[in-house]
């Protein structure tokens, strides 16, 4: 049986360095794991991104920690149907990825008239 | 012919809900297709952030209606992991149960709506017919037709009477039977076969890759169900996931048509070893801590990221749903199809755009 639920904790996702979220993600998709999704919280001065990965039902996360308002790399060019979230999260959380194949303009889900990242606790101007 | 930009959608008779495609087409061949989001988005995952903990079982479970049951249980089942909850055997039975059916009700409500998507309306009305006798089923045992609300974090708030469950099995042997002798029908008739046979084609390598999820994975022949894990009971079943092997809209819609009589065989199963004991434990505690939890709806792997700080009210609660997953195979799939099989390409992702963007 492999784990329906995964508690996330220091010792099973390691916090890494935005400049090597592209280099990770390629190592993993070539061991085969696929890609789920992506979430993100708001820590207040920065957005963490999780990214999560699975094969064989065995899921790995992975996180990056970012200022709001900065850019981190997109992984699109890994895993191309990621640009789906990363619109998403750049939408509510203003995180904004560089090199998204596909860029929304912050307008996956939202109109023009809000001006504010709606899901961050204290939002920021949306790009 | 130069190329043709075509709107395609958010209101097409095709589509339940709203969902637009930019379609730029070439003499009727779909070249490329751009989705636009947003016409049903409510942001509820941020209403975790004032709602307390326990409230947000029944906002979960309007997430979706006709995977309302399996929303809360993949929610549940994260913050029991959280707060270390053990749920008694007889509730994770009879989260089966209740799971099973959402799957029979919500592939047959598929495809009656697929049938309807290439003309064929009595094969709609039967399929709905039958879906009725499940509607049933789960308005006798939870009080509701669709938004089916049992899950609590701990375990179950209604039981299943030796009475209901004989009326239950027998209902389902009826439905057996009757969805049997719409088989021929589905897989063998000229009509369905000219507009499912080879159109929509995802390889097996692709729908990998671009993270398919549910019956779309498996008709690409990858044999990957979050059953399989075995949450709730299904590790104390036997369970092997349905695949087929083409990839196409044909395989799709087989692969849908087989997983009913695996769901009414899973409910069987879990009947026939359905243990004496009480329904739910009481959680002590708050939630604290990020967990990530998974279950397989009828559309395929929904992913629950939550994150409670020791308060009532979570930090951030992240919903994946299963069709969020599948727009980019379909994506994939539109490219160097004809136009008029547009609306069976889309449906055979089985969409569910309140989902999608919650």
């Amino acid at each position: 049986m492999k784990d329906y639920t995964l508690v996330i904790t220091d010792d099973n996702t390691g916090v890494i360095q935005p400049d090597r979220i592209i280099s990770q993600t390629r190592s993993l998709k070539d061991e085969g794991f696929r890609f789920v999704t992506m979430s993100s919280t708001d820590l207040g001065e920065s957005i963490c991104v999780i990214y999560h990965l699975d094969k064989d039902l065995e899921l790995v996360n992975l996180k990056v920690e970012a200022p709001k308002g900065k850019k981190i790399p997109s992984i699109s060019s890994v895993y191309s149907s990621a640009f789906l979230v990363e619109n998403e999260i750049k939408e509510h959380f203003g995180v904004d990825f560089d090199g998204l194949p596909l860029d929304f303009q912050g307008m996956l889900y939202l109109d023009e008239e809000v001006q504010r990242t709606p899901f961050c606790k204290i939002g920021i101007n949306r790009v | 012919m130069a190329r043709t930009v075509l709107p395609f959608g958010p209101q097409h008779p095709v589509l339940p809900e709203p969902m637009h495609l930019t379609l730029a087409v070439e003499d009727e061949i779909v070249r490329e297709a751009i989705p636009k989001l947003g016409y049903v988005h409510r942001g509820l995952e941020k209403l975790a952030e004032i709602r307390d903990h326990t409230q947000m079982i029944q906002i979960v479970e309007r997430v979706c209606g006709i995977c309302s049951t399996l929303h809360a249980l993949c929610y549940c089942q994260g913050i029991e992991a959280l707060m270390n909850v053990e749920v008694p055997p007889r509730a994770r039975f009879l989260r089966v149960v209740w799971a099973e059916m959402h799957r029979i009700h919500s592939h047959l409500l598929w495809l009656g709506l697929f049938a309807d998507a290439f003309g064929f309306e009595s094969l709609f009305m039967q399929f709905w017919r039958i879906r009725e006798r499940i509607m049933d089923l789960q308005e006798a045992t939870s009080g509701n037709r669709v938004i089916v609300s049992v899950n609590l974090v701990g375990g179950v708030k209604r039981d299943i009477e030796p009475d209901t469950e004989r009326w239950i099995l027998d209902t389902l042997k009826i439905v057996e039977k009757e969805v049997l002798q719409l088989k021929s029908t589905i897989m063998d008739d000229f009509t369905v076969k000219r507009r499912t046979v080879g159109k929509g084609v995802l390889t097996q390598e692709r729908a990998y890759e671009l993270g398919a999820a549910g019956p779309t994975l498996r008709a690409s022949g990858i044999a990957q169900d979050m059953r399989q894990t075995g949450y709730a009971a299904y590790g104390e079943l036997d369970f092997t996931p349905v695949i087929e092997t083409d990839g196409d809209c044909y395989a799709r819609t087989v692969c849908r048509f087989n997983e009913i009589f695996q769901a009414i065989d899973l409910i069987r199963q879990a009947f026939a070893k359905l243990p004496q004991g009480e329904l739910a434990v009481k959680p002590k505690g708050l939630p604290n801590g990020e967990v990530v939890s998974r279950v397989e709806q009828p559309r395929g792997e929904v992913l629950y990221y939550l994150k409670g700080t020791g308060k009532k009210f979570l930090d951030r609660l992240r919903i994946r749903t299963p069709t969020f997953a599948n727009i980019p195979p379909l994506l994939e799939m539109l490219p160097g199809c004809d136009l008029a099989d547009v609306p069976v390409l889309i449906l055979t992702i089985d969409p569910c755009i309140s989902c999608t963007e919650r």
